[in-house]
């Protein structure tokens, strides 16, 4: 018997509003199954459980707001009858229902006075509507539900007030520069064999199936990472904890404002193009709101691709407890030097930004190195 | 299909990726991607959608000849004659 509490998805996050439950008493689940739905300053998160066994008790109501660590539900292992551990289960009861009292404050009830018509919703949407006095017809569109995101966006908009996702930002890259000393290393990397290999690929390929440029970098690092594995992993209590799973958090532009780093997840078991499938799914996912709490959460390295926005270096900001961010710049045409001819080539600025009491600049400058090596043999990345 | 037609299947389909972007907004012949912000994930997500809707693929040589709105109607209205 175990609870299963509002977990906790970035260092910044105090509570979220529990919008939707995926299951329902009795229903048996798996490690990983997504059970619910919560709306945060990030949008619409996915939690997964992490265990399997059977929905005993759903303790929580929807569109109620809870602080992380609630109880929201109770979860029987598999091999445990159904009537067991009577005084655990009642202590948890005691508890959610503690825990539910103070959030019951917190929920938003329905303005019927300010909704004449009846507009879809979330908590924390209505809440922060109401706060601002902003009419929350005036932003549904479609019968679309409004998010807390479009309100706030709404909001800043009209004023120099701070969105919750940049709020969040605020907070993490302060953390970033008061903790970690950063060292930046950058290279120029010949790009011209990778594209015109990838070129060739694509051409023999439906419009479906073709693989961007981003895939075939991220799956480059992923394959450095493997060779130098320092700096996949976190800081954590003055050491260094390598991770064997290779997640890179991949920064992504949100259309109207804001930037998500989600993770690829297991990125090590991926060949090229289900790193294109992947990347294509997640970038889909975290513009339409619908990443999982483990995407958000469980990011070993962060890889920002700002090229396509037209610059020609990223000297990125670490996301603790991360240890390293690889920046790509734009692919530009430069003089490139060959022995004694000089050509035009198409060249990338590859940078790397390391935490100095996790790694040296000698392990960053391996890394860099090794990518290089790595891109100039695109064949074997597929 | 007229070239009427074409322009206005592309103007959907670039509305339909980037909804916060205005009718208004879209300068025919500014360049479609840096002029939006539309980076190249949802580029190639415009192009799968036009090639479902109008039926013509644009290979990866002919990106140049699609970077604005006026570009990308003359290439399909081009293409579909041919």
């Amino acid at each position: 018997m175990s609870t299963f509490v509002m977990p906790s998805l970035g260092a910044d996050m105090k509570s979220a509003v529990l919008m939707e439950w995926k299951v329902k008493e009795g229903d048996s689940v798996k490690k990983g199954d997504v059970i619910a739905a919560v709306e945060t300053s990030k949008g619409v998160i996915e939690i997964e459980v992490f265990e399997d066994g059977i929905v005993e008790k759903i303790l929580v109501p929807e569109e109620t707001e809870s602080a992380v660590g609630t109880p929201l539900a109770i979860i029987r292992s598999l091999d445990e009858s159904a009537v067991v551990e009577k005084p655990a289960s009642l202590n948890v009861a005691t508890d959610a229902k503690e825990a539910e009292s103070p959030s019951a404050s917190l929920q938003s009830i329905p303005d019927k006075s300010t909704e004449t018509k009846r507009v879809k919703s979330s908590p924390l949407a209505r809440k922060k509507a109401k706060e601002l006095g902003i009419e929350l017809l005036t932003l549904a569109k479609d019968d679309k539900t409004v998010h807390l995101a479009q309100v706030e966006s709404k909001k800043v908009s009209g004023t120099t007030g701070m969105s919750g996702m940049r709020q969040a930002i605020a907070k993490a890259m302060s953390r970033s520069n008061a903790e970690i000393p950063h060292y930046y290393l950058s290279t120029s990397i010949n790009m011209t064999s990778a594209l015109h290999w990838l070129g060739e690929v694509n051409k023999n390929r439906t419009i479906e199936d073709r693989i961007l440029p981003a895939a075939l970098l991220i799956r480059a690092v992923v394959r450095t990472l493997q060779e130098v594995p320092q700096l996949n992993g976190f800081w954590m209590d003055d050491e260094l904890h390598l991770s064997e799973a290779i997640n890179p958090g991949i920064a992504i532009a949100l259309r109207k404002e804001g930037l998500i780093t989600p993770a690829l997840l297991n990125a090590e078991h991926m060949d090229l193009d289900g790193t294109m499938d992947a990347l294509s799914d997640l970038i889909t996912r975290t513009r339409s709101g619908k990443l999982r709490g483990s995407e958000i959460t469980q990011q070993t390295i962060t890889i920002t691709n700002l090229g396509d926005l037209g610059v020609e270096s990223v000297y990125g900001v670490i996301y603790p407890p991360q240890v390293a961010l690889v920046g790509f710049g734009r692919i530009i045409d430069t003089p490139w030097a060959n022995g004694d001819t000089l050509s035009v080539r198409k060249v990338m600025q590859a940078t790397l930004s390391g935490d100095h009491r996790a790694t040296d600049g000698r392990t960053g400058g391996q890394f860099l190195n090794k990518l290089d090596q790595i891109l100039q043999t695109p064949e074997e990345l597929l | 299909m007229t070239t009427d037609e074409i322009k206005q299947i592309i103007i959907k389909q670039i509305l339909e990726i980037a909804p916060e972007i205005n009718e208004e907004d879209i300068d025919p012949n500014a360049h479609i991607q840096r002029s939006l912000e539309i980076d190249s994930f949802d580029f190639l997500r415009i192009l799968t959608a036009l090639n479902k809707e109008i039926g013509v693929e644009v290979p990866e040589a002919d990106y140049g000849k699609v970077d604005t709105l006026d570009h990308m109607t003359d290439y399909f209205a081009q293409r579909l004659q041919q």
